[in-house]
């Protein structure tokens, strides 16, 4: 098994706050990898550092052997390395179609290609995708007027289209009813299984991140507090008086 | 008739009134001349602050610097320009026909290739402002530029350049100016049409719509910005070059960098048109000049406060402008639009599965 990030020694302080306090974690290739923790425990600054939102003051980030930890949130991106936002971000002023376009990888992209029109098998495909998250019918609809559950979906389509390797995915589950939510998770094992695209999950639903990961990291405070596969992070103390709390196990049961 | 078929039948018809306006309404030739130049100027404003979001106080350098640019070359191509700046007025200075043309011709290429150079430069420097301090940016990088052109003796300084004077009839001057401001308006629209079709144009609406999120996903964000300048220095630039021709005489701070009329009212046009739209740049600039010619008319010695409450009434109540009014008003007619079959058709297919 690759790891295709690895993370090593990663620290990241907010004025007097450590958010990050050396933190080394790895995410295999091909496999869903969750990350937990209460809230303010450095999910989302980890989350920044890796994609290059902010420089980090120590350590090393490597994504499939190169380190990224120095480079632009542009290059990561175009080397394959996407997150999605927590408060959900499209293109609001475009149609849907039209966010699905100009996601399309941009890896290859030259001058002249600027200026080019859209070939139609990429509308083929922007249209194929929106009717996997069930947006088809909507995809003429300006995005910011869609509801906030239908706007995660199309974040979500928006970041398939751009054909990553890995993508980040910042409390997918948020804000979506739980109807959705069970669509949702059909959507990300298909992401992974069949689109081959690692992913790297903050989640607070517990029910959805034991269901959906193969393994998960728990941060408490800026440091990595457990790492294991669902089934030992559900019975590790430390987690649990951290996070989960000790009715967790009776909740989990019905 | 299909739609396309309309929508040919509509750009002859304009195209046709473009070049008969002249001829029909003799008198306004110069007022319609001025109209294709205010439409020109909304037009390429509009590239950054409309598609992009990114809202320029000073995109009338490009104007000011094609203007100059072209005179230069103009006079330096077959006299020597600080002498021609220091005795203007008091030598008698010939052009024979053949040195006007030429001259005006190297000279409005040369103000169009050196405004996307100064537009290259420009914009490195102020591309890393957003918001209000980008738009505080570029109005005081222009007001420097004016300060400076003013201060520059090569140039004539704040005493200006009397440029050469055209070998002809007024009448024909007129036209031949009319032509010369008609022809970089229509290829203006005509480019921003096609160039809005394809990724620049989604592109640019996305770094207007979310910046952060472009760069998130790897748009070229800086490379996208830096053309759509060039682009409208490029157009600008030309623009500059006829209009200082036409006026006949230039100077830095009323006519080349006219910061406050003519870099305000690109602004003002582009909002009361609905920025970010194709048309809305057309329509605003056209109603705008009619609007500032009637009060300037009937107004006199109100126009100003008469343009100043357009400007608050727009800023106010009308921020979406007439082209963006239309699209919330007809949405099915800009294609926004929820296909109610296909929503049975996708209900029919989870109900299948």
């Amino acid at each position: 098994m690759t790891e295709m990030v690895e993370v090593r020694g990663v620290s990241k302080a907010y004025g007097g706050v450590l958010a990050n306090d050396s933190v080394s974690l790895d995410v295999p290739e091909g496999r869903v990898t969750g990350l937990i923790g209460p809230n303010g425990s450095g999910k989302t600054t980890l989350f920044n550092s890796i994609v290059g939102y902010h420089p980090i003051d120590e350590g090393s980030i490597k994504f499939k052997g190169e380190e990224i930890s120095d480079m632009h949130v542009q290059e990561i991106a175009r080397l394959g390395l996407l997150r999605t936002f927590q408060q959900t971000r499209i293109y609001s002023k475009m149609n849907c179609v039209d966010n699905m376009l100009i996601s399309a990888p941009h890896r290859t992209e030259t001058f002249r290609s600027m200026f080019r029109a859209y070939p139609h098998d990429l509308t083929e495909k922007a249209e194929s995708l929106l009717e996997f998250v069930g947006l088809y019918a909507k995809r003429r609809l300006i995005s910011g007027d869609l509801s906030f559950g239908q706007q995660k979906l199309l974040e979500f389509a928006m970041a398939l289209m751009n054909e990553p390797k890995m993508l980040l995915l910042d409390e997918p589950t948020a804000g979506i009813n739980p109807t959705l939510i069970n669509g949702l998770i059909d959507r990300l094992h298909h992401a992974a299984t069949e689109l081959g695209v690692t992913l790297f999950v903050i989640e607070h639903n517990m029910p959805v991140i034991m269901n959906l990961a193969d393994n998960i990291y728990c941060l408490a405070n800026g440091k990595l507090l457990a790492h294991g596969s669902p089934e030992e992070i559900k019975k590790d103390e430390r987690v649990i008086n951290a996070y989960l709390g000790a009715h967790f196990e009776a909740d989990d049961k019905d | 008739m299909s739609l396309s078929q309309q929508k040919f039948l509509l750009y002859a018809g304009l195209l046709l009134a473009g070049i008969l306006a002249p001829f029909v309404f003799p008198n306004f030739t110069f007022q319609i001349t001025v109209l294709w130049v205010m439409i020109l100027f909304a037009l390429t404003w509009d590239i950054l602050g409309g598609q992009m979001g990114y809202n320029s106080l000073g995109n009338i350098f490009f104007f000011g610097a094609g203007m100059y640019v072209c005179a230069i070359v103009q006079i330096g191509l077959y006299y020597d320009v600080a002498q021609y700046t220091v005795s203007s007025g008091a030598v008698k200075v010939e052009f024979t026909p053949e040195q006007y043309f030429t001259g005006l011709f190297l000279g409005i290429i040369a103000a169009a290739l050196s405004s996307v150079v100064f537009a290259i430069i420009f914009g490195w420097v102020v591309f890393g402002l957003r918001g209000p301090y980008f738009a505080i940016g570029t109005l005081g990088f222009t007001l420097a530029a004016g300060e400076l052109v003013g201060a520059w003796e090569y140039v004539g300084g704040g005493g200006g350049i009397a440029l050469p004077i055209f070998p002809g009839e007024p009448d024909d001057r007129a036209l031949f100016f009319y032509t010369l401001s008609f022809i970089p308006a229509i290829c203006t629209f005509a480019f921003l049409r096609w160039l809005y079709s394809g990724r620049f144009g989604l592109a640019a609406n996305a770094i207007r719509d979310d910046e952060e999120k472009a760069e998130g996903m790897g748009i070229h964000t800086m490379r996208y910005k830096t053309t759509g300048w060039a682009i409208a220095a490029f157009f600008l630039g030309i623009s500059g070059a006829v209009f200082g021709n036409m006026i006949g005489f230039i100077e830095p701070l009323e006519v080349a960098f006219p910061t406050v009329t003519f870099g305000i009212f690109m602004v003002i046009m582009c909002l009361l048109g609905g920025k970010g739209t194709l048309w809305g740049p057309v329509v605003g600039a056209t109603l705008f000049h009619a609007f500032k010619e009637v009060t300037w008319t009937y107004l006199l010695g109100w126009q100003w406060v008469a343009l100043g409450a357009l400007i608050i009434i727009l800023v106010v109540f009308f921020q979406q402008g007439i082209m963006g009014w239309a699209q919330d008003k007809w949405p099915e007619r800009f294609g926004i639009i929820v296909e109610g079959a296909d929503t049975a058709d996708a209900a029919d297919q989870k109900a299948a599965q």
